[in-house]
């Protein structure tokens, strides 16, 4: 069977099962009596078992397999969440992990046969299976479910194959179904069974659905149409029609679509109300957190269904399209441009004209917004895994700490969600390996709890996300940073000297400090910084750092919201026009002449108090100034952290929503330029980061 | 870059004129032929990139065929055309000529490949020569005319 097409979706569900099933485990180790815990556990595992299977990967089976068989013990009350278990169960998904890595890189799951975890696992299973009998009889009636669900209850004249007999009515249904008969109308039931080789069930069923609806009405579905869709069922599903034609019409249609085992089918007799009365309780539960159609499938399984989790109902789409969705709009933009410069150049812009562009502009604006949510996915799916990592650094620093996290729901763009994983981890270890005293004697000397904490807030702040790393440890020691600079040559004394401790804990960033792992000895800090902060600044983003000695550090990320369309402020610079990035410009300022001073031979001004040094443009970008040189200077506030510089300018010729193009790979990277953006009429204008102008 | 390229059967070369001198190149990387368009100057770079332009919505760095073979930059023609070829390695790059004159098609046998002292350090921009019935044509081995020692290898 060739399975190649579906390596992509196993793949896709394969991750997010196992990031689910560690998620729950942590949960797990929490409140090891949780049987919703064991039974999400359960089924996340027999998934991939199954998904495994199909897919012809007989390790990852065999592996999930154990996995479950531990999980099916626990659910039964035999065996009891320990500490050891949870520990064998991290490194089984470890384990997974890995195999997921190898069949990503090269569909193939690799030959590792992680022996020693079966054995652990086995052991559990064959060790400590002799439990008090009082365990499992507390645990029983919360997990009736899933041995529920695997054997519905039949009811007693049934032929086993007829399912949709244990169907349970709710007094409408039955209204309904009590009409239809009055009517003449056939009341059938049918239960459809998949063939167990058939890959695409719901497609299946779906199929079946489709024929039935066009027999007649499909009033209940056992699982719901939904859980179908979902492919939430295992091999049958049970249905009730009203329908003009036969019992026997209504199984032949079924049979009619291919990958069908077998169906039963038979005419329903509308049961009296009163019988039913003892189940409405159940399918009110349900009713509530069902969707309308779902309503009806009070049967045996409803229980277990109530207990999920609401799941993210998303759509994947290809980036590429996206992509291309993107482009599309930022042709519109570009359109919307070239009408709005059409309008002005030709001086004869009428009030309809203007009237136009404007709502060309509402609406490019709107689906500009629209596609860029379309990208935007939730942080959670990278900070998901940090509370493991932590648990695990937990064990293996041997110091005790608690990870808090908040914001994860905050959504970034897809393609730099998929970056941040790496600095964020990065800043994470920090703080857990360096940060937090080793000693705990220390930090309750200094009046902390004996656990350190480390914080992961994210969230949104105006056009920017801000993610935020704190830990209430040690803090960075300036003197030592300050120190180490000097000896490495990175600074001189004298340099160090007129520096704040700011600008000395900004030196950690240097590329120069990562190598030193002396300074993780000293300070507690500077071990591949520079890459955090490289990385963090080729998404465009900015990191900082406050700390303060013995209470403890914060390191924020500042990230862009969008990366593609950004708002600009468009001038001319001997006669040619650039765009600078809005969101770092903090004023624009007109400076008479003889307000410029100079600083060692730096020019600078003086504005509220702040001396912010000047750039000429002109200069920087080797162009001719077209300006009167006694005119008053046109200056450009940018900012960058707390630092501030002033750009003198030309002219100004106004604010412009603009779409950013690479300059190609052919053009060599100059850290001034960012990027390029195409005017209205065509033409092409730089874009200027400031940030390596400051 | 100093291996000789092999033609081993009939190609066809775009004709160009730099000057006096009649150069081609290779048809299938050619994207495109512009009239000359305003270039956006780009600062900080090679004196032979002129700058970037649009090409239907993506940004196209624009050298000059001139100052990078070493000849005497000249002003704008009624002739002047921007050659658009598309590089593996870099994307499209747009080479400023004097003139477009014909497609050619060439066989092996009507080309005559270029030797080189291997050892010599100047750029071998011309891979080979072709004989038509109009005179010789030289042709152009984009590869070595686009590449830039400055560049970093990625």
């Amino acid at each position: 069977m060739d399975v190649s097409q579906y390596l992509e979706i196993f793949i896709d569900e394969t991750k997010e099962h196992l990031q689910n099933l560690n998620t729950q485990i942590l949960d797990l180790e929490q409140s090891p009596d949780d049987m919703d815990t064991v039974n999400e556990i359960f089924r996340a595992a027999h998934s991939l078992k199954g998904m495994a299977g199909t897919m012809g990967y007989k390790r990852m089976q065999t592996l999930t397999h154990d996995m479950e068989n531990v999980f099916s013990k626990v659910r039964d009350g035999a065996l009891k969440v320990n500490s050891s278990i949870i520990d064998t169960i991290f490194q089984c998904l470890d384990a997974l992990e890995e195999y997921l890595d190898n069949i990503q890189s090269s569909a193939d799951e690799g030959t590792n046969d992680n022996e020693n975890i079966i054995k652990a696992l086995n052991g559990f299973l064959n060790g400590e299976s002799a439990e008090p009998k009082a365990e499992e009889k507390k645990t029983e009636p919360q997990a009736p479910n899933t041995e529920n669900a695997e054997t519905p209850v039949m009811s007693a004249d049934g032929n086993p194959d007829d399912k949709w007999k244990s169907i349970n009515f709710s007094e409408e249904q039955l209204h309904v179904m009590g009409t239809a008969k009055g009517k003449g109308l056939n009341v059938v039931g049918v239960t459809v069974f998949v063939q167990e080789s058939c890959i695409l069930k719901a497609a299946r069923a779906f199929l079946v659905f489709k024929t039935l609806e066009e027999l007649g009405e499909v009033i209940i579905s056992v699982p719901s149409a939904q859980d179908i869709e979902d492919e939430r069922f295992e091999l049958d599903f049970s249905m009730i029609i009203i329908t003009e034609k036969t019992v026997d019409d209504v199984i032949k249609a079924c049979k009619g679509v291919s990958e069908i085992a077998k169906v039963s089918g038979g005419a329903v007799d509308v049961p009296a109300i009163a019988e039913e009365e003892k189940e409405s309780e159940t399918e009110l539960q349900v009713s509530e957190n069902k969707a309308p159609q779902a309503d009806n499938g009070g049967n045996t399984k409803a229980p277990a269904e109530k207990k999920k989790p609401v799941v993210n109902r998303t759509v994947r789409v290809d980036i590429e399209k996206l992509d291309v969705l993107m482009n599309l709009v930022s042709e519109l933009i570009i359109a919307k441009n070239s009408l709005v410069s059409a309008a002005t150049s030709t001086g004869s812009a009428t009030n309809e004209i203007n009237e136009h562009i404007e709502y060309l502009e509402n609406v490019t604006t709107n689906l500009h917004e629209s596609v860029m949510k379309v990208r935007m996915v939730p942080i959670e799916s990278v900070v998901n895994k940090f509370p493991r990592m932590i648990r695990d650094l937990q064990k293996k620093l041997g110091k005790k700490m608690e990870l808090y996290m908040s914001g994860e729901e905050t959504e970034l763009d897809r393609t730099v969600v998929d970056e941040i994983g790496d600095p964020i981890m990065h800043l994470l270890r920090n703080s857990a390996d360096h940060g937090i005293e080793s000693d705990v004697n220390l930090r309750i000397q200094r009046g902390k709890p004996e656990a350190g904490s480390i914080y992961l807030d994210a969230y949104q702040d105006g056009n920017n996300v801000v993610i935020e790393v704190k830990d209430d440890g040690n803090g960075i020691d300036v003197n030592a940073v300050r120190n180490k600079a000097i000896e490495r040559g990175t600074i001189t004394s004298e340099q160090a000297d007129s520096m704040t401790d700011q600008e000395i804990i900004n030196l950690l960033f240097l590329p120069s400090f990562s190598t030193a792992k002396v300074v993780s000895d000293i300070s507690g800090r500077g071990v591949g910084l520079d890459v955090v902060k490289s990385k963090i600044e080729s998404l465009s983003g900015e990191v900082e750092v406050k700390s303060t000695l013995g209470v403890g550090s914060t390191w924020t990320i500042r990230l862009p919201l969008t990366l593609a369309i950004i708002q600009t402020l468009m001038v001319i610079v001997g006669g040619e026009k650039y765009a600078i990035p809005l969101s770092n410009i903090q004023t624009i300022e007109s400076i008479r002449p003889d307000e410029v001073s100079t600083v060692q031979t730096k020019e600078v001004i003086t504005l509220r108090g702040n001396i912010i040094p000047l750039i000429r443009l002109n200069e920087v970008l080797g162009c001719e100034s077209t300006k009167d040189p006694n005119e008053e200077l046109v200056v450009v506030i940018v900012k960058k952290g707390d630092k501030m510089a002033g750009l003198v300018i030309d002219t100004l010729t106004g604010q412009q929503e603009i779409v950013i193009k690479s300059l190609g790979k052919y053009i060599n990277k100059s850290k001034l330029i960012s990027g390029a953006t195409i005017l209205g009429n065509g033409e092409v204008a730089l874009i200027i980061d400031p940030n390596a102008l400051i | 870059m100093d291996e000789v390229k092999v033609y081993s059967e009939a190609i066809q070369f775009i004709k160009i004129a730099i000057g006096e001198e009649m150069y081609g190149i290779d048809i299938s990387i050619v994207d495109n032929i512009v009239r000359p368009q305003a270039v956006t100057r780009v600062p900080n770079v090679a004196a032979y990139i002129k700058g970037v332009i649009n090409i239907r919505g993506e940004i196209v760095p624009i050298m000059s065929l001139r100052l990078k073979m070493g000849f005497e930059e000249i002003e704008e023609t009624k002739n002047t055309r921007f050659i658009i070829v598309k590089l593996e390695k870099y994307g499209k790059i747009g080479l400023i000529v004097d003139a477009v004159k014909e497609v050619v098609t060439l066989t092996p046998e009507q080309i005559e490949k270029m030797k080189y002292d291997a050892n010599d350090d100047i750029p071998h921009f011309v891979a080979g020569v072709g004989k038509t019935e109009n005179g010789l044509v030289s042709l152009l081995d984009i590869d070595v005319v686009t590449y830039d020692k400055s560049m970093k290898e990625d």
